[in-house]
């Protein structure tokens, strides 16, 4: 069983997304651990940007305080690499195309096999641009995840048929950051997923309370949290992974 | 030019979200029918004509000619375009695309703000909301097209984010989309994008390059030597080459907006110091540093002020097909000044750009050669600036 299905193997996963270097690295391993612990199932890690494109404030924030704090791809690698020795659950990068590919998407991609990063996000590649970097997440055995949006209409079967790893599904319409309230028909969408493909849904974007992260579980196969973490760490910064911790001990309550 | 996946040789293609791939697919769709309807043609065809002022005139610069003793120089209009700049060719025909998909707003993404006025003009024409997005350092700029666009009646938007210029811009337009697909286009205002935006934009600025061929065949009974226009996302400068990246024998430069200089990191000069990259939904070329961050770009034109290229100019440098030439502010200020002492023709500070090359170039030239120069913009909208570059404050 790959690492990242074994995420959905202890009730419904809990998915948390934390910005690498936010506002430092200490810091960040710190959160990490502490939603671990807490009952985390994946982590999501992000590798900053400077002008990411799908995300709302919140966390369009962590990237600038990160790239501010001076955290590069590389201090990430070694970073990774350090928490490894301790961390064992799955981790993913959610990082942008960009990042990847002016690296070299090949020494990235085979870089994250070996400090066992177990799959790569990408939210500005979608199904038509994946030969982009696909080839090299096969040779190295990365999961390229994919996305489902509100208005993929009757590209879920398409992209569904083709997920590895585990599919997110995007709740809502728009950029990341908390939602009062999740309109879109997801159950349909997953009733397509599920004909598709037996890989594992979770649902994130703009979920932030135990209510709402238990009502998508309820429809998939778990809830990805981001901007309410980050929310804290823009809150306590260096003190932020002890509530970080209660945050996620009281959303996975809410899924078991 | 374009392959059916959107590239042009490596570059461009569709790197964006999920959630807007539906719409660039209708998009994609409803343009490559309309784009072949009479009805369609004739509507647009009528819009230039008798809203936008079109064709517009190709000038022989007599006076700057004799001056610069070499090529002779003719100078392309677009500023005499209703507007102010080439910027509503593209607009009108997205506006009256958006308008036959049954959109009822239109956003935008502003520079300088030719294209955000451009956009507002064809919404108030058209009867469609518009919301324009432009970086708040440019909306200090360039205070008088920010008045302009909301007495058009569309809102601005001031983008904090980043740099808050035109990548900036882009981005906050973007996310927008995605939140509001349904009854909403982005009226894109650049060569730049996902596809199919680079085709569409440079499909309907193209009209450009059909009359100087067809001015030039007149006036001067064959082709020109050189086409020079200045180049940001690369709008007029694709439109002006379009039509003669056959004609071998006509020399393609794009004047990039090289800020304090190449060597310095006060650039916006993307060929000149850029890499490889994918940004905005296209490969192509960007300015960057080694980690793939987009850099801060700097010129003093707030249109030139972006740290990407088209993808159709990348690939014709690639392939060696247009030249790419990094002007400074210093050099653009003198051309803007140069053009408007000689010829009484206030270019915008972007189009000063290729004045500014066309100097250089013109006097190396015999006189029986002839350069086009795109005059993509009127330079109203830059005087308090260039009076500011020059120390004198004066109240707009």
């Amino acid at each position: 069983m790959s690492k990242i299905r074994a995420a959905f193997e202890n009730g419904k996963a809990f998915i948390a997304f934390i910005t690498c270097g936010d506002p430092d690295l200490e810091t960040t391993a710190a959160a990490v651990r502490a939603a671990v612990e807490n009952g985390a199932d994946l982590i999501e890690l992000g590798i900053p940007f400077s002008d990411p494109t799908a995300e709302g404030p919140v966390i369009q924030g962590a990237n600038l305080r990160a790239l501010n704090g001076g955290v590069t791809t590389e201090k990430i690698f070694t970073f990774v690499k350090e928490l490894r020795r301790d961390v064992k659950a799955p981790m993913v990068f959610m990082t942008y195309a960009n990042v990847v590919f002016s690296y070299g998407a090949d020494k990235f991609i085979s870089t994250c096999r070996d400090i066992d990063i177990d799959g790569l996000i990408l939210p500005d590649l979608p199904f038509e641009e994946k030969d982009e970097f696909l080839p090299l997440c096969h040779k190295y055995g990365v999961s390229l995840v994919s996305l489902i949006a509100p208005t993929s209409e009757k590209r879920v079967a398409m992209i569904a048929k083709e997920a590895e790893g585990f599919l997110y599904i995007v709740s809502s319409l728009g950029v990341t950051g908390a939602r009062s309230e999740i309109k879109t028909d997801l159950k349909s969408i997953v009733d397509v997923v599920r004909e598709n493909t037996d890989v594992p849904c979770a649902i994130g974007f703009g979920i932030s309370t135990p209510e709402q992260a238990k009502k998508m579980a309820e429809l998939s196969d778990g809830a990805i949290v981001g901007s309410a973490i980050i929310k804290l760490l823009e809150k306590y910064g260096k003190g932020a992974p002890k509530y970080i911790g209660e945050y996620v001990r009281c959303m996975k309550d809410a899924l078991r | 030019m374009t392959n059916p996946n959107g590239r042009f040789g490596i570059h461009g293609g569709q790197y964006i979200p999920e959630t807007l791939m539906n719409a660039v697919i209708e998009l994609e769709e409803a343009y490559n029918y309309y784009k072949n309807d009479p009805e369609f043609n004739k509507e647009l065809t009528k819009l230039f004509n008798e809203y936008a002022g079109r064709p517009s005139r190709l000038y022989y610069a007599e006076k700057m000619t004799k001056d610069l003793g070499g090529a002779k120089i003719y100078l392309k209009r677009e500023d005499l375009n209703h507007t102010g700049a080439h910027k509503i060719n593209n607009v009108l025909g997205q506006a009256l695309l958006a308008k036959k998909m049954g959109k009822t707003r239109l956003i935008a993404e502003t520079g300088a703000g030719q294209h955000g006025v451009a956009t507002a003009t064809a919404a108030a024409l058209m009867g469609m909301e518009c919301v324009v997005f432009m970086g708040e350092e440019d909306t200090k700029r360039q205070a008088l097209n920010v008045y302009r666009m909301k007495l058009l009646g569309a809102d601005v938007i001031a983008v904090k984010t980043g740099t808050a210029t035109l990548k900036d811009a882009v981005s906050e337009a973007m996310r927008e989309w995605t939140s509001r697909i349904s009854d909403t286009h982005y009226c894109l205002g650049s060569v730049m994008g996902p596809h199919p935006f680079p085709t569409i934009v440079r499909d309907f600025q193209a009209v450009i390059s059909k009359e100087i061929k067809e001015q030039i065949m007149e006036k001067e009974g064959g082709l020109p030597d050189a086409v020079i226009a200045c180049v940001g996302g690369g709008s007029n400068s694709m439109g002006s080459f379009y039509n003669f990246i056959e004609d071998k024998g006509v020399r393609l430069i794009g004047c990039e907006a090289a800020g304090r200089g190449v060597d310095t990191f006060e650039t916006a000069a993307t060929i000149a110091t850029g890499r490889l990259g994918i940004f905005h939904g296209m490969k192509s070329y960007f300015c960057q540093d080694k980690y793939g961050q987009i850099a801060p770009v700097y010129s003093i034109s707030a249109g030139l002020d972006y740290p990407g290229v088209g993808p159709e100019h990348a690939h014709l440098h690639d392939i060696g097909r247009a030249e790419y030439v990094p002007v400074t502010d210093d050099e653009a200020v003198n051309a803007f000044e140069y053009l408007s002492r000689t010829e009484g023709i206030i270019p915008a500070i972007e189009s000063a750009h290729a004045v500014a090359h066309a100097m250089k170039l013109a006097p190396t030239m015999d006189k029986d050669q002839i350069i086009v120069i795109t005059i993509s913009g009127r330079g109203d909208k830059d005087c308090a600036a260039i009076a500011r570059y020059r120390g004198e404050d004066i109240y707009e």
